[in-house]
């Protein structure tokens, strides 16, 4: 909690993005974010709303709003600004799905993951297990900080909301609470931080059975705000956000096919050998 | 315990360091009773493969005894005498429940390494770079084996462990580089490379129906123990190898060519310095012609099978000969689970004993003067043992 004393909004991060959750007539037919994008529009939004929560002040109100647009944006695929500014994410995607690590590198996605749009992630990794288990081992979200290395806990608060608590740089850490938003069994979960928590950030998972075993695909979204809690948001991400989710995912599959998490640490090496001497 | 670390670029040494310990539930530790070099030891020695870090532990040739086991390891119990395949498997992934152990999903933990430069990542290797997982090896006193519930395979005490001690690469590896040569029964294979490898890809041959072998080198004794193995031979320093390859197949071509040399190929032809100029000037990592021969000197239709390693990037492969003679490429590193029953099975009936390709029989503190000796193969030296304790 030591973070989320002192944090400061760029004022000008939050004019930049649309308040408020809009209406939308028909969503599908004005998907304007790209895919990653969109899984970081819900972190982000995550990311914030907690900020916001945490400081009952006017910029905390301001956060808030921003946390929610950028959460709508990731679960609907719109975005406002977006749409008033004429920009379209969404087109020449398509490819990217369950591509994320090939989409991740290009230009456009570090142009993309930095400033003020947010963070979107989207990877994908096949299980050899059934869909059945699968799911819900994701389900339960105290199982993810086994693999998610960011994470330092969840606990399931009450039917639907979670407690997550992260770490941060130099011992410190960040809460927030989340709940689930949307769950089909063996299809998809998604999650979003609560209004007004720490830190504004959802996902979402989808499960699909295919031929090598089951295929999860998921979305990650925040919004790094300024300051010092978008320092330690950022610090969280690392340089590649996609990065560390992929190897989150690979431990996540490691963990449900063998039981473990494959380490070389603690092991001999000629180097712990010197530094014993 | 003791361990052979690799420091740098054609030095390794004898190092007191930790004693393995078991980290996941389905680890056993090892102690070491025979652990050999392989050939492609000296690709690390040489410097060829990237992501080596100094004070890593080498060695993926390795057998002894279960001495500790995780609470995930049900089928062993210390004092069981084991060997080790190469390549560290899962046993659940849709890799290794398809016998593509050496492709394992899981056990590299530096994937991303790999992926980087492969696209995907192979299995983890017992001592064999950070790219391949970063594991210490096994030219140690003890070594800490994972997915021990499915990769170290039992063996009878009635086999010396120069009989078994090569189940865990070589032997396999030359087996499989037979096996992908699609052989039915009468058929003629052309072997580059009569190191331990050729050696068992010649025997492996006979073993799956081969007719004819002809073996490819340069170095008198490892001809020598071609022709012990059955095999006719050529001297790539004298013989002109495609010319006197299609007079001795009618014109025609061998069926099948195993490159069991891999990427520091040594030559005498302008391709070699061609190779081994790009090489030192980092255009390219790997030499490689023994495999531009193998593939001219195919026969159409034919299979190129290729065990000898590969780790980065080769020039002028001449694939246009590839493709217009309709070849095919077979080649990965061994699927050492999947070859280990049967092969077992052949040495306990006398159809092979692996131990004739053993040349030096060492402590392991003779590691560092074992590896020049066997990479400049002087002293007639084929195969190191090493005898841990």
């Amino acid at each position: 909690m030591a973070v989320a004393t002192e944090q400061r909004i760029d004022p000008t991060l939050v004019r930049s993005q649309p308040f408020g959750w809009h209406e939308s007539e028909d969503i599908n037919s004005q998907v304007n974010v790209g895919r990653i994008e969109r899984w970081m529009s819900l972190i982000a939004g995550g990311v914030l709303a907690a900020y916001a929560i945490k400081r009952r002040t006017a910029g905390g109100g301001m956060a808030a709003l921003a946390a929610g647009e950028l959460m709508y944006r990731g679960a609907t695929g719109h975005c406002h600004l977006y749409q008033a500014l004429g920009v379209n994410h969404a087109e020449g995607h398509a490819f990217e799905r369950g591509t994320g690590v090939i989409a991740d590198r290009g230009s456009d996605t570090r142009r993309r993951l930095g400033g003020r749009r947010g963070i979107h992630v989207e990877e994908s990794v096949t299980v050899n297990r059934p869909i059945a288990e699968v799911y819900r081992f994701w389900r339960d979200f105290e199982n993810l900080p086994r693999f998610m290395r960011h994470l330092e806990s969840v606990a399931i608060r009450e039917e639907g909301v979670s407690h997550w608590a992260a770490k941060g740089p130099a011992g410190t850490r960040v809460e927030w609470d989340a709940r689930i938003i949307n769950d089909v069994e063996n299809k998809v979960i998604g999650w979003q931080s609560l209004d007004g928590s720490t830190v504004a950030t959802a996902g979402s998972v989808n499960f699909a059975e295919t031929s090598h075993g089951t295929a999860v695909r998921v979305h990650l979204q925040y919004n790094p705000p300024a300051g010092k809690l978008g320092s330690t948001i950022a610090w969280l991400l690392g340089e590649e956000p996609g990065l560390q989710i992929r190897e989150d995912l690979r431990r996540f599959k490691a963990l449900l096919e063998t039981g473990e998490i494959p380490t070389t640490e603690g092991q001999p090496s000629g180097r712990t050998a010197r530094t014993r001497r | 315990m003791k361990a052979v670390c690799w420091e740098r670029t054609h030095h390794v040494a004898v190092e007191d360091v930790p004693d393995p310990s078991i980290l996941n539930p389905r680890d056993a530790i090892v102690r070491i009773t025979s652990t050999a070099i392989c050939g492609s030891d000296l690709h690390l020695y040489d410097g060829f493969i990237p992501t080596m870090q100094a004070g890593d532990i080498l060695g993926h040739e390795f057998m002894g005894e279960v001495v500790e086991v995780g609470t995930g390891v049900s089928n062993l119990q210390k004092g069981d005498r084991v060997i080790v395949p190469f390549p560290i498997a899962c046993g659940r992934c849709f890799f290794c429940t398809h016998d593509l152990w050496s492709c394992c999903d899981n056990s590299n933990p530096n994937a991303a390494l790999a992926e980087k430069l492969y696209g995907f990542s192979g299995a983890g290797l017992f001592g064999y770079s950070h790219m391949m997982g970063g594991y210490a090896g096994g030219q140690a006193q003890y070594a800490r084996v994972p997915y021990a519930d499915v990769g170290p395979f039992k063996v009878p005490a009635t086999l010396t462990d120069e009989q078994v001690l090569f189940l865990t690469d070589i032997f396999p590896t030359g087996y499989m580089a037979a096996e992908n040569c699609d052989l039915t029964g009468g058929e003629t294979i052309a072997v580059w490379g009569c190191g331990p490898v050729g050696q068992f890809a010649i025997r492996s041959a006979f073993l799956l129906g081969a007719k004819r072998v002809i073996a490819i080198d340069t170095v008198p004794e490892r001809l020598q123990m071609a022709v012990d193995g059955g095999a006719e031979t050529l001297d790539s320093l004298h013989d002109d190898v495609f010319e006197r390859l299609k007079d001795l197949t009618g014109g025609l071509g061998p069926d099948a060519c195993i490159d069991a040399v891999g990427m520091e190929a040594h030559g005498a032809k302008a391709d070699y310095w061609y190779d081994k100029a790009k090489t030192m000037t980092f255009m390219a990592t790997d030499r490689a012609s023994a495999l531009r021969q193998a593939i001219n000197s195919c026969r159409k239709g034919g299979v190129v099978s290729v065990p000898g390693v590969y780790g980065g990037f080769v020039d002028k492969v001449p694939l246009g000969a590839a493709f217009n003679k309709g070849l095919k490429l077979r080649m990965g590193q061994t699927h050492v689970h999947k070859y280990l029953p049967r092969l077992l099975q052949h040495i306990e009936k006398g159809d092979i004993d692996p131990s004739f390709v053993v040349t030096h029989t060492v402590s392991l503190d003779s590691a560092p003067e074992m590896y020049r000796t066997f990479r400049d193969k002087k002293d007639g030296c084929i195969k190191v043992v090493m005898k841990p304790h």
